[in-house]
């Protein structure tokens, strides 16, 4: 029997303010334990929570930029459930009225076609604490300082297929995210992550599967291979003869498998009711506009200006933004009066090749895009040729100095003068006689392979410096003369 | 509406309370008497009356994002039972 995947996932971006969602206790990533937990992520008796104005605008950004609507009055509600890093005994959410409504977000599959996935919904919620089970003997260790942080978890419809649709769709929202200012999209502290819900079904059933939810899914390799694990596991169960059953399942890396949670029967009984402590949240006409006004260029809008009016390749240009860091950088090349496409090739060819090497981010790139816009307007200009460039970047990388000083230290300015080039090109005719020889005897049709070994030579005898274009010319017209 | 001993025991749970077998039917009774007084609501009409989320007829006041708090761990784990390098220790949660 062949059978069909279908995944919806959850993913929690932490919004990038300074402060909590409902206290002025800092957010700031890596502070010593508790040192950042107030009397109100606490908990403490007395206390109350008030919302942060930012976390508002920055939800209601994220809506507009998925076209979806906008819940102008929404509720908090407390999701009731017992854990030691919670400490109210319940988390502050959205559950009937969120403040983002439906949505969708357009991916780009592998064989270049685009596939709308619906956004469900999107809330607002405080993130838990800490727990440490290792180094306290019998006791667990709670750090609060993560208690809450403003997060919002996006919802999808399940409408993704496989597991690189899943990926693909996760990028693109990490791609958003980042690009609208709200989410500093790093995974390895967790201000991204995802829960995937998986089932599967006979192709051609219209009911879905049974559904298990992956949690713990915290880098884009991890979802796809947790994914194609677990429809796998189920697979195998109902061709076992077996039912799958609706659970949580934890990812192990270590061991590329999923796991049941089990003990969580009354799990998902949170008793939602209204928070009391928090009234409606209200988002008018107004300041939906405002927020409006201050959306940057989004990811599609800006491959599509790429394409037609820097005249990229689709390619290139799906290259280039598909992470605002990457964007920015060509941008900032662009600016420095890099042309637009030899900057796109530069960027994803040699530079992308060079950070990907030495495990950096571009914007950790030790080539600035200023420095490389000095680069490539001296191949623009004919200064050097594409072949020395390489050499060029490469000292760039090092720290050498700007692409001027290393063309001046090292003499690497192309010979451009016709005398000098046809000085040198007479010595390489005099001193390989028998090649010309040859070469003239040689029918019209042979002679255009023949002329390489004639560059070769003149390339070697300027270390690379002379204009190619130029050594083609003149050795077809002194050779042919 | 009334309660079922299981319910009792469920909500017991939910809530971590520990209550003994020998309370259970007194709950049952008094949970399922304050369920019938709110049930007698159930006869008012609200068709076309919006849910009410909070009693206030006002909206969430809300405040900028700047960071107004400083550090008051040591204060604050005064009051813990038992703490270890800045953590709150409670008993192990997992296995």
């Amino acid at each position: 029997m062949s059978w069909e995947v279908v995944i919806g996932l959850e993913i929690h971006a932490q919004l990038a303010t300074q402060s909590k969602i409902f206290s002025g206790a800092s957010t700031a990533y890596g502070a010593a334990p508790n040192s950042q937990a107030c009397a109100v992520d606490l908990g403490l008796p007395g206390v109350l929570p008030v919302l942060n104005k930012s976390v508002v605008e920055m939800a209601v950004k994220f809506g507009l930029a998925i076209d979806a609507e906008i819940g102008q009055r929404s509720v908090f509600a407390r999701k009731n459930y017992f854990y030691p890093d919670l400490p109210k005994g319940y988390q502050i959410s959205q559950y009937e009225l969120p403040i983002v409504g439906q949505g969708y977000l357009d991916i780009e599959l592998e064989d270049g076609e685009t596939k709308r996935i619906g956004v469900t919904r999107a809330h607002l919620e405080e993130d838990a604490g800490k727990s440490v089970h290792e180094g306290f003997g019998s006791m667990t260790g709670i750090d609060l300082n993560r208690a809450g942080t403003p997060l919002l978890e996006i919802v999808s419809e399940p409408d993704m297929r496989s597991a690189k649709e899943a990926v693909a769709y996760m990028k693109k929202m990490h791609a958003l995210v980042q690009y609208l200012g709200i989410c500093d999209g790093n995974m390895q502290e967790g201000s991204f992550r995802c829960d995937a819900n998986v089932s599967v079904r006979p192709v051609g059933q219209a009911e879905f599967g049974t559904r298990a939810e992956l949690k713990n899914l915290n880098s884009f390799r991890f979802i796809e291979r947790a994914i194609n694990y677990e429809v796998e596991r189920q697979i195998d169960v109902i061709e076992g003869g077996g039912e799958v059953v609706q659970e949580t399942r934890l990812y192990d890396a270590d061991k590329d498998e999923t796991r049941s949670m089990r003990g969580k029967e009354d799990a998902n009984d949170y008793r939602y009711f209204p928070d009391p402590d928090l009234l409606p949240v209200a988002v008018t006409d107004e300041d939906i506009e405002t927020i409006r006004s201050t959306l940057p260029e989004l990811p599609d809008a800006k491959r599509q200006r790429y394409v037609s009016e820097l005249g990229l390749p689709e390619y290139d240009a799906g290259v280039l933004t598909a992470s605002k860091a990457v964007a920015d950088y060509y941008e900032a090349a662009l600016a420095a009066g890099a042309d637009a496409k030899l900057a796109a090739n530069w960027i994803n060819g040699e530079l992308a090749a060079a950070l990907n090497k030495n495990e950096l981010n571009i914007d950790e790139s030790p080539v600035t895009p200023v420095a490389l816009s000095g680069l490539l307007s001296r191949i623009a200009d004919d200064t050097i040729s594409g072949k020395i460039a390489k050499q060029v970047f490469e000292a760039l990388w090092n720290g050498e100095g700007s692409a001027d000083d290393i063309i001046e230290a090292k003499g690497l300015k192309q010979i451009t003068d016709t005398s000098a080039i046809e000085g040198i090109i007479d010595e390489v005719m005099a001193n390989n006689g028998e090649q010309v020889d040859n070469y003239r005897a040689a029918p019209e049709d042979k002679r255009g392979k023949m002329i390489g070994y004639f560059v070769g030579q003149v390339m070697k005898a300027t270390q690379g410096k002379a204009n190619p274009g130029q050594v083609n010319q003149l050795l077809k017209q002194k050779l042919d003369g | 509406m009334s309660l079922t001993a299981d319910d009792v025991k469920k909500i017991a749970r939910l809530a971590a309370l520990d209550i003994r077998p020998e309370q259970v039917a007194d709950y049952e009774k008094n949970l399922s008497s304050i369920l019938n007084l709110v049930e007698q609501m159930d006869a008012v009409d609200t068709t076309g009356v919006e849910p009410m989320a909070h009693p206030l007829h006002m909206v969430q006041p809300l405040r900028d994002d700047a960071v107004t708090e400083e550090d008051q761990r040591d204060h604050f784990q005064e009051h813990a039972p038992a703490t270890e390098d800045g953590y709150y220790l409670v008993p192990k949660v997992i296995e």
